[in-house]
């Protein structure tokens, strides 16, 4: 028998850390079953059935279905991450490039109140291309401020879905 | 039939026309878009038709639906990378088609594939539809309930490789879909308070986050340096050889795509499997299987699309989503305040036939715009990826954005796309999600209605023949693992093929 040391943990961890899924799936649970519980069925109730049963019923089942999935993964089993045509699973992830897109995805929604979605769907654009590799310093921010503009025309004019101008197309 | 004519006189107005073809135009190009499959592709171009009226939108929708399948056999062909599962068994022989130079042939047998096998479905939905529906408008509340039931047990058995998982995807797309106020009692549940929770979690939200989000993560942290080469096709068009091996397939297509698509078994991906599966055993060219046979590609093509009509049929007469485009078409209809079910015939009968007419139209367009196309679409393939992906995540918050112009679901949709992401990570499948956030509303006002029918006896939820039947059918699926172990092994024959889908 070999003494655990530190990188061995770490490794066991890295190979079940689909775990967080059952995690996940537990603090779900939780989370409805306490708020189930705390719905008043006093009033207001009609029918044998109350607003409380369906999430009681979820929440448990969450539950089960954590502790199942928990087993299998202790057991070995893998759920099959998903291939696709620009997926390359034999390399590790690039976390890198996640947190730069997400980061380019929440400037746009602080962004769209205060500068409207023109010059926001443009960073947004920008940004992701960035992020993806793309380090075309003249094509990306045109193609992006072309893009994030035509769509804005396009759905706020023609298509009658209005989104936030912001200042830049009040001057128009 | 004189309402099918209506429904034709409806669609063929100029703008109707115009919409039809921009739909297709439209699916088309965003489904032969890598990485992009027909759901997300109804679910980006959700927001476009906004500020449409019904009937045009459904038109429209109609046309990204069967452009979208198209597409995705494009990319399974040229690039032997299918972005989703129904296209998967074109790429066995398409593929290898497109590698020997013929490439063109492929593309021309499976859009006509494609028509032919729409066409054929379509008329069963024009055959079939009123008929359902007049037959479902009996079905009462535990009977609905018992069907809804079934495709939540069957979307998370019958696909994918682990059943833990599908039913994990499905509690947490149930969890999304209790938030909000209890339609029944106005009591809120799992709004903390919020405002912005009260009103419910969109759906369309919910989809293109699960959807686009979710995949754009997913690909950005695993993205292919180098993307595959597509290969370059000339003009689409066949020889008569060709055409003498591929008249039957595209026949015997619908036989197996529709009743599939119509019982909520995961779409396409078992009958086109099957499709080829027959088509091998009928050829007479066996040895070509695996390097090339056009017949492989045209009866699944064929398939599939008959199969999108079958999973109309069950969508519009019950309102039950069997993919997850019927998911995402539903919620659509649900935008507008449309519920399809048995009702929809009697109280939208203008627009259901026009939406069945315009399949018909935007079939035709199909095959008339996309033949010439067809190098076009190929060159599409080449787009450079950031551009793609940045695209996808811009299109995705403008549809999110643009639902209730609130930055509330912007974030929402984060928090969901990372869920999408995590979902990919660790092999839960998407589909069980989406289809639980959509039923579980409508599953649970069934559940409710009938046990206050019985007063809370739960003999309630059974005192139909048809709901027994339905529940018998569930357990023989919750059990089939068991069962099998009982039944003579299948012939292997079938196996080593079964396995190479699976992976």
């Amino acid at each position: 028998m070999t003494t655990v040391t530190k990188p061995e943990r770490r490794s066991w961890l890295r190979d079940h850390s689909e775990l967080g899924i059952c995690a996940l799936l537990v603090v779900l649970g939780v989370l409805v079953l306490t708020d189930a519980l705390r719905i008043p069925t006093d009033f207001a109730q009609r029918g044998p059935v109350g607003p409380k049963a369906v999430p009681i019923l979820v929440g448990s089942l969450l539950l089960l279905v954590a502790a199942l999935l928990a087993r299998d993964v202790l057991r070995g089993g893998r759920g099959e991450a998903e291939a696709g045509e620009d997926v390359d699973l034999s390399a590790p992830a690039d976390w890198r490039t996640v947190l730069l897109l997400c980061g380019a995805f929440l400037a746009n929604a602080v962004l769209i109140g205060v500068v409207g979605f023109p010059i926001s769907g443009a960073i947004l654009f920008w940004g992701a291309a960035y992020a993806l590799g793309s380090r075309n310093p003249v094509r990306d921010p045109l193609l992006a401020a072309g893009l994030s503009i035509f769509t804005f025309v396009v759905f706020n004019n023609l298509l009658g879905v209005p989104l936030p101008g912001g200042p830049l197309m009040e001057v128009f | 039939m004189e309402q099918l004519l209506d429904g034709f006189a409806t669609a063929l107005t100029p703008t109707h026309l115009l919409l039809a073809a921009i739909g297709v135009l439209l699916g088309t190009a965003i489904g032969v878009l890598p990485g992009i499959g027909p759901a997300m592709a109804v679910a980006l171009l959700l927001p476009v038709t906004y500020g449409m009226e019904p009937t045009g939108a459904f038109i429209m929708f109609a046309g990204i639906y069967y452009g979208g399948m198209f597409g995705g056999s494009t990319t399974s062909i040229l690039l032997n990378t299918p972005g989703e599962s129904a296209a998967v068994v074109a790429a066995f022989e398409g593929n290898p088609m497109a590698r020997k130079g013929r490439g063109a042939q492929a593309l021309a047998a499976a859009a006509i594939g494609h028509f032919t096998g729409g066409i054929i479905g379509t008329i069963l939905i024009v055959l079939l539809a009123p008929f359902v529906a007049k037959h479902a408008v009996d079905i009462g509340a535990p009977d609905l309930f018992a069907v809804m039931v079934l495709a939540f047990i069957a979307v998370t058995s019958v696909l994918g490789a682990s059943r833990i998982r599908g039913f994990a995807s499905l509690l947490i797309g149930l969890t999304i879909g209790l938030v909000g106020l209890d339609e029944m009692t106005g009591q809120q549940r799992l709004t903390f308070g919020s405002l912005h929770l009260a009103d419910g979690i969109d759906i369309v939200v919910v989809a293109v986050a699960l959807f686009a989000v979710g995949e754009a993560l997913w690909v950005a942290a695993h993205l292919r340096r180098k993307p595959f080469e597509p290969i370059p096709v000339g003009r689409p068009w066949l020889s008569r050889a060709d055409l003498k091996r591929t008249w039957k397939p595209w026949l015997r297509g619908p036989v197996i795509g529709f009743p599939f698509g119509a019982i909520p078994a995961g779409g396409a991906e078992i009958p086109t499997f099957l499709s080829y599966v027959t088509e091998k055993r009928l050829s007479k060219h066996k040895d070509e299987f695996g390097k090339g046979a056009i017949e492989g590609v045209a009866g699944p093509e064929s398939t599939a699309s008959a199969s999108a009509a079958g999973t109309l049929v069950t969508m519009l007469t019950l309102g039950l989503p069997t993919t997850a485009v019927a998911a995402v078409m539903l919620a659509a209809f649900q935008q507008y305040g449309i519920q399809p079910g048995p009702l929809l015939f009697q109280r939208e009968s203008g627009l259901v036939w026009a939406l069945i007419a315009s399949l018909f139209i935007g079939l035709t367009l199909l095959l008339v715009l996309n033949l010439p196309l067809a190098p076009l679409w190929a060159k599409l393939l080449r787009i450079p990826r950031p551009y793609l992906y940045a695209g996808i995540l811009f299109f995705a918050s403008v549809g999110a954005y643009a639902v209730n112009a609130d930055i509330f679901d912007l974030l929402l949709m984060f928090v969901i796309g990372l869920l999408g992401f995590g979902m990919r990570r660790y092999g839960l499948p998407v589909l069980p999600a989406i289809i639980g956030v959509i039923l579980g509303p409508a599953a649970e006002q069934q559940m409710r209605r009938s046990l206050q029918l019985s007063d809370g006896s739960l003999t309630g939820l059974v005192n139909s023949p048809m709901a027994i039947i339905v529940y018998v059918v569930i357990v023989l699926i919750l059990f089939f693992p068991l069962i099998k172990r009982f039944l003579p092994k299948p012939p292997a024959a079938a196996e080593p093929e079964r396995e190479k889908v699976d992976a």
